[in-house]
């Protein structure tokens, strides 16, 4: 402990300055009884906090800052219903990857187990949704709860982390100490992510790459928590060899880059659905094999052996056995993937003929394109129609979040992403409301870039409020609501699997007025009704710094998203877009290969 | 019915963790918390220190159904706290439980029990007019015989501790342990 260091400090004080030693800019929290202590010291910290207006909020706003900057996001809240409150980000934060350091107010240590006033069980609740978790019983642990909460959150695969803090520990003194690397290291024996992957399977991945006719790189959200898009193109272009890029990857790899055939997946386009189903080698860097893109797992990419490429060991043969495992950094392992087929190549060995696969997947790419139907003069606006006009008018380097449903689909099949970072979305917990505090989070990360959240009806009413939020902490985004009047995934759902039988999906779409709603939280309201407006009112939004601007667009309540793999059934399945439903046969698996 | 495993008396379903764990707050909570989220299925547990200051170990008995042990293993390797896991294969490695047992010992009956309890090496550690309070160590192989004869005369109440397990020294060490003092066989955390 140096003398600079020293002197005695309350439990509060700790805390903050741990947070500035984590580096840590900014806070979305809300106060409350357990961690007022904390919000004293905060006042005179250069940390920048910002008052949300539902814990959840605070949650989603911090994983929208880490998503958009790698570094961990941190939501502080007060104990009980405020950690309650947290729980969904939480979890949304396990499933996605993202870091992200919860802290939340406890009662005092001598009410713990007493259902005291505001007490829950909070590391008990959260234990399941949290990477680690740790109850801090004295003002001398707090730093190195701290400093382990950010570690932990920031190495290996990434993940949310959250320190319980009881209030009489915020406001009892220590002597300020850091920990440093190594007590910080020895204090977590069993905690060594291993960043470097086996050399001989390196090796052998490269010789499969080299030997393949038909392979495809299957990217996943790894390829942006490693920041690997780099490597990833390096490797792609030096192989020749196309890149599909899942929900959480869109953007790793760019989508107007030639050898992009952008997202496989229940609503996958079908060229990269197919390309994974065809596929004699399924390079995998990052991805986990999610349900939403194997489809049923026994006929999913039947013919392909695999690579693959993940930081967390347990992702190694969960869902499919992997050919060749490789545990390690999917940046690090990349570049020496590519290292080793370069060195392959200066040895005389040659690639193996891609040629007829390359043409099969142009031919797909021309005949498959994500397409709707245009709507007739005088009908309902399309979603689609109003995401691609968007599409056509984002500022370069805008950052898109989307909610969940029908509108987060056609945002990730029809926005262009050129650049990592600049999707946020719900991949693996699937959390509607994410979009509006996500987008804030973002903005908040990126002042200077355009963000906008890509919203549905349904998505809006859940989280819409922190638009207060954005407009009191000058940060302003840019909504893009898809108004339908329905839960429209949902309605999609039972229209195609429910005999049309709707139930409880329909919103009403005028109630509430969401420009009269956006107006009273002090944003921009703009309705937009026909194909024509469109375009000048993204263009008016883009225009609008000062402000936060909602744009609502009403649309057509019964387009469907397509292509679709329906849940449980086989990627060889795939339901086109009835404009393409004559072609299907091209996409058919040979009998006898 | 279950398979019965040729080497031993267990299923061929059972495999015994070794978990090293660093003795914190919630470190069983988070490895049982573990094994009902992921729908795994404890068969039995043993917790206690370790030898190395600040750990315990823990020797779970799972029952590998549906899940292979290799999912297990990794999934509870991400638990921070988790230092080290050994899988303990039972042909190479030692095993003990230990049961206490009170069981019904009429006049008739009384001798029968007590010999059983001798010929098992069992000790009698409390007795009543009518029943008996009995400890018996070992193989978890030989409580489960033990349990099943004893069964006839009525057991009143039974506890086992679940079994605990260390791998069994080569035949190497096995002999310096003869020739000298015991090596300590721990497994350190890597
Ligand atoms: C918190 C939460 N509740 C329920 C769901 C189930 N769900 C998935 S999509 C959806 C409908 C979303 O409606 P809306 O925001 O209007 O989007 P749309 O599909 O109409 O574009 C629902 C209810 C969910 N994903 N998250
Ligand atoms: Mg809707």
């Amino acid at each position: 402990m140096t003398a600079a260091n020293s002197g005695p400090i309350t439990g509060a004080e700790a805390l903050i300055r741990s947070l500035e030693h984590e580096q840590v800019e900014l806070i979305f929290g809300y106060p409350g009884g357990c961690i007022l202590p904390a919000y004293d010291p905060l006042v005179d910290s250069p940390i920048r906090h910002i008052l949300v207006r539902h814990e959840q909020g605070a949650g989603h706003m911090a994983e929208g800052y880490a998503h958009v900057t790698g570094r961990p996001g941190v939501a502080m809240v007060t104990s009980g219903p405020a950690a309650t409150n947290l729980v969904t980000p939480l979890m949304d934060a396990y499933m996605d990857s993202i870091p992200m350091v919860g802290i939340t107010g406890q009662v005092p240590t001598a009410a713990i187990g007493s259902d005291a006033f505001q007490e829950c069980d909070t590391v008990g609740i959260t234990r399941s949704c949290t990477k680690h978790n740790e109850l801090v019983m004295s003002p001398d642990d707090i730093s190195m709860a701290i400093r382990q909460a950010f570690h932990i959150a920031r190495t290996g695969r990434p993940g949310p982390t959250l320190v319980d803090v009881p209030k009489d520990v915020l406001q009892a003194t220590t002597n300020w100490y850091w920990p440093s690397d190594e007590e910080l290291f020895s204090s977590l024996p069993g905690y060594r992510p291993n960043v470097k992957g086996h050399p001989r399977m390196i090796k052998q991945a490269a010789q499969m790459i080299l030997e393949a006719e038909r392979p495809v790189i299957y990217a996943g959200g790894g390829i942006l928590k490693a920041r690997a898009a780099e490597a990833l193109r390096e490797l792609a272009e030096l192989t020749d060899i196309h890149v599909v890029t899942t929900l959480m990857a869109r953007g790793a790899f760019p989508d107007d880059h030639p050898l992009c055939i952008g997202m496989p997946g229940m609503h996958g386009n079908a060229t990269a659905v197919s390309a994974m189903q065809h596929s004699d080698l399924l390079i995998a860097l990052g991805s986990r094999f999610d349900d939403r893109i194997t489809g049923k797992v026994d006929s999913f990419a039947p013919e392909a052996k695999v690579i693959h490429v993940d930081i967390d060991p347990a992702e190694q043969g969960k869902v499919r056995r992997p050919d060749v495992p490789i545990v390690g950094d999917a940046k690090y392992v990349i570049e020496e993937i590519v290292s080793a087929i370069r060195q392959l190549q200066s040895g005389g060995t040659v690639q193996a003929d891609t040629a007829d696969w390359k043409s099969t997947l142009s031919g797909w790419r021309e005949k498959f394109p994500i397409v709707y139907d245009q709507s007739e003069p005088g009908q309902a606006l399309k979603p689609q129609y109003c995401i691609e006009q968007l599409n056509e008018r984002l500022a370069p380097g805008a950052i898109v979040a989307s909610g969940v449903g029908q509108h987060q689909m056609y945002a990730s099949q029809l926005i262009d992403f050129t650049e990592p970072y600049t999707w946020v979305n719900s991949g693996g917990l699937g959390t509607m409301g994410f979009s509006i505090p996500a987008a804030i989070g973002a903005k908040a990360a990126h002042p200077d870039k355009d963000v906008w959240a890509i919203d549905g009806d349904g998505c809006f009413q859940m989280t819409g409020q922190e638009l207060v939020t954005a407009t009191l902490d000058d940060l302003p985004i840019k909504v893009a609501l898809i108004n339908n009047a329905y839960l429209g995934m949902v309605r999609q759902w039972q229209e195609m699997f429910y005999d049309e039988k709707y139930s409880e999906v329909f919103l009403n779409g005028s109630v509430p007025d969401f420009v009269m709603w956006a107006e009273s939280m002090g944003a921009v309201g703009i309705r937009v009704e026909s194909p024509e407006e469109v375009g000048p009112a993204i263009e008016k939004a883009n225009a609008i710094t000062d402000r936060s601007v909602v744009i609502e667009f009403r649309c057509d309540p019964s387009e469907k998203v397509f292509p679709m793999v329906p849940a449980g059934v086989s990627n060889d399945e795939l339901i086109l877009h009835p404009q393409h439903a004559g072609d299907a046969h091209h996409l058919r698996r040979p009998e006898n290969r | 019915m279950t398979t019965i495993n040729q080497y031993s008396g267990h299923t061929l379903n059972h495999h015994i963790l070794s978990v090293l764990v660093q003795n914190r707050p919630g470190v069983l909570a988070r490895v049982a918390g573990l094994f009902a989220r992921r729908g795994y299925n404890i068969f039995s547990l043993a917790v206690a220190p370790a030898e190395d200051e600040g750990m315990s170990r823990i020797t779970i008995v799972v029952d590998v159904e549906s899940t292979p042990l290799e999912q297990i293993t990794k999934q509870l390797f991400k638990l921070i706290d988790v230092v080290k896991i050994s899988e303990l294969d039972p042909r190479r490695s030692v095993e003990r439980e230990l049961l206490i047992g009170t069981v019904k010992a009429s006049d008739e009956s009384r001798s029968h029990v007590v010999e059983l309890v001798n010929i098992f090496e069992g000790k009698i550690i409390a007795v009543a007019e009518s029943a008996l309070t009995v400890s018996l160590e070992g193989h978890p192989d030989k409580l489960d015989d033990f349990e099943d004869l004893i069964s006839g005369y009525g057991i009143v109440e039974l506890q086992r501790t679940g079994r605990v397990a260390l791998p069994k020294l080569d035949r190497n060490a096995r002999l310096r342990a003869l020739s000298s003092s015991p090596t300590p066989n721990t497994g350190k955390a890597g």
